[in-house]
């Protein structure tokens, strides 16, 4: 169990507070979501800061995906699912009244656990959103700066005519990025966004989020902890809560900087998790 | 070393069991050889009957005038039939596009349920009966026109077209519909411009499927729009307009041997016309994967 924790390398970092004077994007106050009468997660407490990358790390079921889908409120797209307590981005309630959810996605965008590029050319796919948002001029220039901030540019740039779906899975992943930011989102969010590809793609996307870190909010979804380590600043560790009539439900267990996180974390479940005793 | 007590061949019951399992597999493979037998059958009596009485006339031509009369063709049946099913086709694919849509993508799934129920009602519903509808509401009081049978063809096309558009749309994985959805596109656009180009191949199939089935429907036209011989083609659908099928009903029940060689004629390109109409939409379909697929 020892060894694990040690493979963990967490990147030297100065001794300054991470968050600083940053501002606050997301504020989740005792923030439930339901699925019909099913909670899955529960009374999350939780302020992601501005241009860091937040990690939301935990056991399968304990609801870090449906957290990360309320925040851009892909979760409307199930029909049961509900929500009780508050979520604020930049300081309006994203659940309140008048919120349109098709805005909220066009500001918070999102990169999924499976790269899913539509069936049309490498240009089209990172075209498309501007497209349809009117964001029309210089679209050549639009799609070249995309795809260059997804390190993507001088793999394709010979072929951006080609079906995107020659590209390999990283590629793939990578492309999917430039078709996110190619809208001008504030906010990134990445569902697991490494769990289907080898360690080289892997290692690629993951320099390419601490670019992104410059310009964007990033959070993200893994449960590979030393991917966590890797390329996050504030890390959130996420629990089961099995209660005794046999329900099951997410909560936020611990949530600080991330070296505090994998080498001195606060509560004893995130240290049996993080260290390989699931807790 | 001994010889050993048991045998490793089919003896007794072992050796019946495989008899019957060499006589049921001769007579599944007759059974398939037959249903290609009779499409062979069929297509090659049609073919030999009705290819020799085709000649340019019998596609430039209208019906010659006069007494039991020689020559001429059947030009204004081919454009009958033109005109009704592009009309119904006009009619029929907005219509059941949208109606896929609704039910694939929009209803609730008790809503969806009871739209597909209703679209394979409708499929069932005798052709003849869909023509007694359309009788009584636009011809009694119209007359007969080739609209009035364009409108009884769209009505057997529409559950056609919207049911294998809806079998594709389901086939479009979710994640391509979350891929535009997270990008800040509202669901219509999301449907008009990811799901629905990635289903169009089915969704062309389904309509030229739907083509090929109405362009061989004669009962629902017989009384909607034109029985009957034409000297000159005519391609206004608010005239009573004749198709190749009302044609072959008609020839084929005249005494003089000339109707009767352009009954098979005319049966002949019919035939033609629907094999076609299938293939070129399998060829559509492959081209259309094969771009997708890069």
């Amino acid at each position: 169990m020892e060894t694990i924790k040690t493979k963990i390398e967490v990147k030297e970092r100065d001794r300054l507070p991470v968050i600083g004077d940053r501002e606050a994007v997301f504020e989740a106050r005792d923030l439930s979501v339901f699925y019909g009468d099913q909670r899955a997660i529960d009374s999350v407490n939780l302020t992601i800061y501005q241009r860091l990358i937040t990690a939301i790390i935990g056991p399968s079921g304990c609801g870090k995906s449906t957290f990360l889908r309320t925040l851009n409120r892909m979760n409307d797209l199930v029909p049961s699912a509900s929500i009780s307590g508050e979520l604020r981005y930049r300081g309006i309630d994203l659940y309140g009244p008048g919120v349109d959810a098709v805005e909220v996605r066009r500001r918070i965008g999102m990169v999924f656990q499976k790269p899913n590029p539509f069936h049309s050319s490498i240009y089209d796919n990172v075209a498309f959103g501007m497209r349809i948002l009117g964001m029309k001029k210089d679209l050549d220039g639009r799609v070249e700066n995309a795809l260059r901030a997804a390190a993507l540019w001088d793999e394709v740039k010979d072929r951006l005519k080609d079906s995107a779906l020659g590209l390999s899975g990283g590629q793939q992943q990578r492309l999917c990025i430039a078709r996110a930011i190619a809208v001008e989102p504030e906010v990134v969010l990445f569902d697991e966004p490494a769990s289907a590809l080898d360690p080289i793609s892997t290692s690629a996307i993951e320099d390419l989020m601490h670019e992104l870190k410059r310009d964007y909010t990033l959070v993200i979804v893994t449960h590979n902890m030393q991917q966590a380590a890797r390329v996050a600043d504030m890390t959130a560790f996420f629990g089961l809560e099995v209660k005794p009539d046999g329900s099951r439900y997410g909560v936020l267990v611990e949530y600080d900087e991330t070296a505090k996180i994998f080498t001195n974390p606060s509560d004893p479940r995130t240290e049996g998790y993080v260290t390989g005793r699931f807790g | 070393m001994s010889e050993p007590a048991f045998t490793l061949k089919a003896t007794g019951r072992l050796r019946r069991r495989q008899l019957v399992n060499q006589a049921m597999g001769a007579l599944a493979l007759a059974a398939a050889l037959l249903a290609v037998a009779v499409l062979a059958i069929v297509v090659i009596s049609v073919a030999r009957r009705g290819a020799g009485s085709l000649n340019l006339d019998f596609f430039t031509q209208s019906q010659a005038q006069g007494f039991n009369p020689k020559g001429g063709g059947v030009l204004f049946a081919i454009v009958g039939t033109f005109v009704l099913v592009g009309i119904a086709s006009l009619i029929a694919l907005p219509l059941g596009v949208l109606t896929a849509i609704y039910i694939s993508e929009l209803a609730t799934p008790r809503l969806a349920r009871i739209g597909r129920m209703a679209l394979d009602i409708t499929n069932g519903i005798p052709t003849i009966v869909i023509g007694i509808f359309v009788f009584t509401v636009l011809v009694a009081a119209h007359g007969q026109s080739a609209f009035a049978g364009s409108l009884a063809l769209s009505i057997i096309m529409l559950p056609i077209i919207a049911r294998s558009t809806e079998e594709v749309l389901l086939l479009v994985p979710p994640a391509q519909r979350e891929a535009s959805l997270a990008l800040g596109v509202s669901r219509w656009r999301t449907t008009v411009q990811v799901v629905i180009p990635s289903a169009m191949g089915g969704i062309l199939t389904g309509t030229t499927l739907a083509i090929a089935r109405v362009a061989g429907e004669t009962a629902p036209l017989l009384f909607l729009t034109s029985l009957g011989v034409a000297s000159h083609a005519d391609a206004n659908p608010f005239h009573p307009l004749s198709s190749l099928t009302l044609v072959i009903f008609e020839y084929s029940e005249q005494a003089s041997p000339d109707y009767q060689s352009k009954a098979w004629a005319a049966a002949f390109i019919l035939m033609c016309f629907v094999l076609f109409t299938s293939l070129t939409a399998k060829l559509a379909l492959a081209r259309y994967r094969k771009k997708l697929e890069g």
